[in-house]
């Protein structure tokens, strides 16, 4: 069974047409890209799927359930997690601290006003080897604020894995970074999907990143939906070429 | 560790002058009642402080639930029963239960919607107490009560008549609620109050239901005020209208600010600070508030993160 079904979703804000009747089928352990010209509904789309906004009619399907109208948090608790374009982590804590929340949460212990040793010993492990695996062990105690821009976004994915989500969306994970920054991110983001079986959504401008990682990439554009496809496909694909790769060559 | 040991340090010396503080308070010019009024203007001002630093909510309304608290334990003792504790044991359930149905009408605003709706709520309990003269005294405050000694079968305890007792009395309600909002803190449900602090649609798509989490908050730092405004009823055998009032509200996030809103201890350093210039200053000229206030300004132009806050920039320095 696919993992997301988006169906014939549209999100209208006024007399605006953000996201246009725009399907998508997403199976488990895809990298799936959105890609799309600037205004094309990508993060409005993003925005349906995670639950910060509720669409004007369609259908949104998770794991065969219906969760159109679940509140974000609700989302989260059924596997959903996501970054954002502007990174949102919590700049005046430390990484290990970010971390830490994020996997306290993921335990169920958000209410706990204690944790015995043991609970607390698996918790600080989990931090550890998520450390590990953003490559932020050496920066683990500075504050996150005070980190460059790669190590805050490599926090702020390093916090939706730690939800052990069965699907990630990450918008614009590469946005704003120089070429050592966002290969790096790239990297992250191709061990994660590879090594944890991962099933991620992502929006991205660099066409380097989208062609290196995404399995399948569907083009949006004014609001709708262009093509979609294999990225050999999007690539001789004459419409997206004329819509999209064209004017940004 | 260095930072730990200095806190270490910091924490042990501040409980030291705290415990000894009768004894060398006449010294400096002090009087034992001026170190209970600390206590108990410090324990508000550090419960405003767990919503306003340490979950990122302002109250400007926080006097309600004080003053409240305050009524709640004199009129049990002059009406009901001559008993300190079940008059604090009421004080407290009135004050937290207000505080319980007002923030859960509340938590879906922010920011200056919040700060100002929780005024607007204060002002109708003040005016409450302000006009219901035959039961609250109205404008003249409710008289001819005291607090009652405290009879604990072995010993009397007489709060009454020994103000240092009584400073004492103070003190373990004021280390009691101290620990209690260290250890909540220290949490896991702390640090999802700092992370709404921090970051609320990061909390938000973590999972945390935020709006529960604040109200939870507001509902713990209620608790904590009321038992700031029980105290402070009994401190002075009297309560007035005055206790609810905005103005009052506005004290302790003045008192929260000037200490350093980011640090455990700063309310505690800015209530020492306000407390003492308004007995200082008051004493010299009625317009004391007008020195606090330019000193607030001066604090808040200057060191933006309070006097507490000077302290923590040196060290990271």
């Amino acid at each position: 069974m696919s993992l997301l079904r988006v169906e014939n979703v549209s999100k209208h804000f006024g007399r605006l047409i953000a996201v246009n009747g725009v399907s998508m089928i997403v199976e488990p352990g895809e990298l799936r890209a959105v890609i799309g010209p600037n205004g094309a509904g990508k993060t409005t789309f993003f925005n349906l799927i995670s639950g910060f906004l509720t669409p004007s009619s369609g259908r949104i399907m998770f794991d065969g359930d219906d969760i159109t109208a679940l509140l974000p948090a609700r989302r989260v608790w059924r596997g959903i997690a996501r970054t954002f374009q502007i990174t949102e982590v919590f700049p005046e804590l430390s990484a290990r601290e970010n971390l830490r929340i994020a996997v306290e949460v993921a335990a169920g212990y958000r209410l706990r006003t204690w944790l015995s040793s043991s609970a607390d010993g698996e918790v600080r492990a989990r931090v550890v080897d998520l450390l590990e695996m953003g490559g932020l062990t050496e920066k683990a105690d500075r504050l996150v604020g005070e980190m460059a821009h790669g190590d805050q976004r490599a926090t702020e994915i390093m916090m939706a894995l730690a939800l052990k989500p069965r699907l990630l969306l990450l918008d614009e994970p590469t946005a704003g970074m120089g070429d050592q920054e966002t290969h790096d991110i790239t990297q992250l983001i191709r061990k994660l999907h590879q090594t944890q079986k991962l099933t991620i959504v992502l929006i991205e401008h660099d066409m380097r990143v989208v062609f290196h990682l995404a399995d399948r990439i569907m083009v949006l554009a004014e609001g709708a939906l262009l093509a979609e496809g294999t990225p050999e496909e999007i690539a001789a694909n004459e419409a997206v070429q004329a819509a999209y790769l064209g004017k940004a060559a | 560790m260095g930072a730990f040991n200095n806190k270490r340090t910091a924490d042990a010396a501040v409980w030291l002058v705290l415990l000894t503080a009768p004894f060398w308070m006449q010294w400096i010019g002090g009087y034992t009642e001026l170190g209970s009024r600390v206590l108990v203007m410090a324990l508000a001002a550090m419960s405003l402080n767990f919503l306003l630093g340490f979950t990122g909510v302002l109250s400007f309304g926080h006097a309600a639930y004080f003053g409240l608290a305050a009524y709640g334990a004199a009129m049990t003792i002059k009406y009901l029963v001559p008993s300190t504790p079940l008059g604090m044991l009421v004080g407290i359930l009135v004050g937290t239960g207000a505080g319980a149905v007002i923030g859960a009408m509340i938590v879906k605003l922010r920011g200056v919607y919040f700060a100002m709706v929780t005024i607007a709520f204060g002002q109708v309990f003040y005016f409450i107490t302000f006009r219901w003269n035959n039961v609250t005294g109205g404008d003249d405050g409710l008289t001819d009560w005291h607090r009652v000694p405290i009879d604990l079968g072995f010993t009397k305890l007489d709060i009454l008549g020994n103000p240092e007792l009584f400073y004492y009395f103070i003190l373990f309600f004021f280390a009691l609620s101290l620990a209690l909002m260290t250890i909540l803190l220290r949490s896991p449900f702390g640090r999802t109050l700092l992370a709404i602090r921090e970051n609320e649609r990061r909390a938000r798509f973590l999972g945390i239901p935020v709006e529960r989490h604040i109200w939870l908050s507001f509902v713990i730092s209620c608790f904590f005020v009321s038992i700031a405004g029980t105290l402070y009823a009994l401190l002075n055998n009297f309560v007035d209208p005055r206790a609810l009032y905005w103005g009052q509200s506005g004290n302790f996030v003045i008192m929260a600010v000037l200490g350093g809103m980011r640090s455990f201890w700063g309310p505690l350093v800015g209530a020492v600070i306000f407390v003492v210039l308004q007995d200082y200053v008051s004493s010299h000229t009625e317009n004391w508030e007008s020195f606090i206030g330019l000193f607030f300004v001066l604090i808040v132009l200057f060191f933006p993160r309070g006097v507490l806050g000077i302290f923590k920039r040196k060290v990271a320095q």
